[in-house]
């Protein structure tokens, strides 16, 4: 491979790994955009939705890489272990936040956070004994199809994943932007007092939040496991922190800030491997965490400071 | 409901915050014409009263009674649907939404269809300036115009009542008059209004009746004329010593 291949090659995988870490960035934004919470649960959502998948996949016969599927079984298998993943993960995040968050919600102080570290570590160690600790071989039913185009090598994988990614991420702004609950999220992150004085049922805004966030959590599990072919117990963990410190480089609260900010961590995580080192990747990559956070804490996007009295 | 009963009434209302008492057995009513002006000092009890009348604050004794119907547990979105809406202190508007989706945002309990266009026509021809800045971001508009789209906003959720949480702070003397202008003349096509102000001489003037509140006490309450004129309001709240001459 050519020098400039290799760069491009290392900028398709850097998207694809960044489109997973944007995924999971946009969970940490919803939340925080509301209520100021950094949601550590959010790791092990991501974990359980990467074995949602698996279960759901194994459950169509598809076991490790044995079994390859073509058109519309393929994509029907795909859709209905997406959605699965999704709903399923949703509604983990929901039971978080109604069960161990919400008697929380006017505890003064990190006690919430806290919390949220807790629900982590639970829900890590459930799986870590349910598997064993193994690495569980993740069903890829995918064709082994590649393009090459001017050098660069194209997995079919990765087109799926964009495409995925992609349509998650605009259906995500388009409920943001434009419907009736969207706004409502918006204007509760803005200014909750107002929006209830609206007639905003606060609550609910956070439990659809959750939702929405812990969804694209589960299919960024989903993603990870087809790209990996694997799924522990413990992927939630450093994703999870890359997908953190996307969201703070974007600017947490951000949603475009949060898909901007997953796609540079990924580009960096490849581009640092290939021309630094593998195992410098993590330094790089918490160094830009920490500079972000004591140079430019609004991130790249920025925010407006919100309007609180 | 009952179309004869007042609009809205406080039947000696109590509220605390944890062990401060702050309303103690307060009473106001008054008509689905009126403009009404709450006076008092800081600490009086005035924001607590917009509190309970939105339900953000729910009494320890007596009732609230709108339209005849005690709404004491009536949640802050029951109140909007029914048609009491908030003007918040210092504006409120949401400052990274546009004008357009603020007011989209007042019309939060209302159904979607041509009676939010209705509304929103009445909105922009009574502010015109609202409707050329429909675009923008709230946050990036003038005090004076961000008042506009909080009563606009108000207005939105098809309101028999709105509560105005000093409409005149912060705005320059010009625009105080046009805000007392644009109360006055939604206050004739039918809408109720109940206002915390500080500015004592101009609320009195467009004011049907007022309460002055001392802690958390009805302390004087009448027509706006006769309060205007009563010596003890206008040392207090007018800015006017008593040099006898």
């Amino acid at each position: 491979m050519t020098g400039s291949a290799i760069f491009l090659q290392q900028i398709v995988n850097g998207v694809s790994l960044g489109a997973v870490y944007a995924l999971l960035a946009l969970g940490f934004t919803l939340v925080y955009g509301i209520l100021e919470l950094i949601n550590f649960a959010h790791f092990s959502v991501f974990m359980v939705g990467a074995f949602v998948a698996l279960v759901v996949l194994q459950a169509f016969g598809l076991q490790g890489q044995s079994v390859v599927l073509h058109g519309a079984p393929l994509v029907l298998v795909l859709l209905v272990a997406l959605v699965v993943t999704m709903v399923a993960s949703g509604a983990l995040g929901v039971m978080i936040e109604r069960y161990t968050l919400r008697p929380m919600r006017n505890v003064k102080g990190p006690m919430a956070m806290i919390t949220t570290i807790g629900v982590s570590y639970i829900l890590f160690n459930l799986v870590l004994l349910a598997t064993n600790a193994q690495a569980i071989n993740f069903p890829d039913p995918m064709p082994a199809a590649s393009y090459h185009v001017g050098g660069v090598v194209i997995r079919l994988k990765e087109i799926l994943i964009w495409i995925v990614s992609a349509a998650l991420m605009v259906g995500l702004n388009l409920f943001v932007k434009r419907t009736r609950l969207g706004k409502a999220m918006r204007a509760v992150a803005q200014d909750a007092e107002a929006a209830r004085m609206m007639g905003v049922d606060v609550d609910h805004v956070v439990m659809i939040a959750f939702f929405a966030g812990s969804a694209l959590a589960g299919a960024a599990g989903m993603i990870f496991g087809l790209y990996y072919n694997f799924a522990q117990y413990s992927i939630g963990y450093t994703a999870g922190l890359r997908a953190f410190t996307a969201a703070v480089l974007g600017g947490i609260g951000n949603v475009p800030g949060a898909m901007l900010g997953g796609i540079v961590i990924g580009l960096i995580e490849t581009l640092g491997s290939q021309y630094i080192a593998a195992r410098w990747a993590d330094v790089i990559i918490f160094s830009i965490l920490i500079g972000t956070l004591v140079f430019r804490p609004a991130g790249l996007l920025g925010m407006l400071a919100p309007n609180r009295s | 409901m009952r179309d004869d009963a007042p609009l809205l009434e406080f039947d000696a209302v109590n509220t605390h915050y944890g062990d401060l008492h702050v309303l103690k057995g307060v009473d106001y009513t008054m008509s689905s014409t009126d403009i009404i002006v709450l006076l008092g000092g800081n600490a009086s009890g005035k924001s607590t009263t917009m509190k309970t009348i939105m339900g953000t604050v729910t009494p320890t004794a007596g009732e609230v009674r709108y339209r005849g119907d005690v709404i004491n547990r009536l949640s802050t979105a029951g109140r909007v649907k029914r048609g009491i809406a908030p003007v918040l202190e210092a504006r409120r508007l949401f400052p990274r939404m546009t004008v357009f989706e603020n007011l989209e945002m007042g019309a939060y309990t209302q159904k979607r269809g041509a009676e939010f266009e209705a509304d929103l026509e009445r909105v922009y021809e009574l502010f015109p300036r609202v409707k050329e800045r429909r675009g923008q971001l709230a946050g990036t508009l003038s005090g004076g115009e961000q008042q506009m789209v909080a009563i606009g906003r108000a207005l939105m959720a098809r309101p028999r009542l709105i509560c105005m949480d000093e409409p005149s702070m912060g705005l320059s003397p010009r625009f105080v008059e046009v805000v007392f202008g644009i109360i006055q003349t939604i206050n004739r096509q039918g809408v109720a209004i109940f206002m915390v102000e500080q500015n004592a001489n101009m609320a009195l003037q467009i004011a049907d009746r007022g309460y002055v509140l001392q802690t958390g006490r009805v302390v004087l309450a009448g027509p706006a004329a006769e309060l205007a004129a009563n010596p003890a309001i206008r040392e207090a709240y007018l800015g006017e010593l008593h040099v006898e001459a």
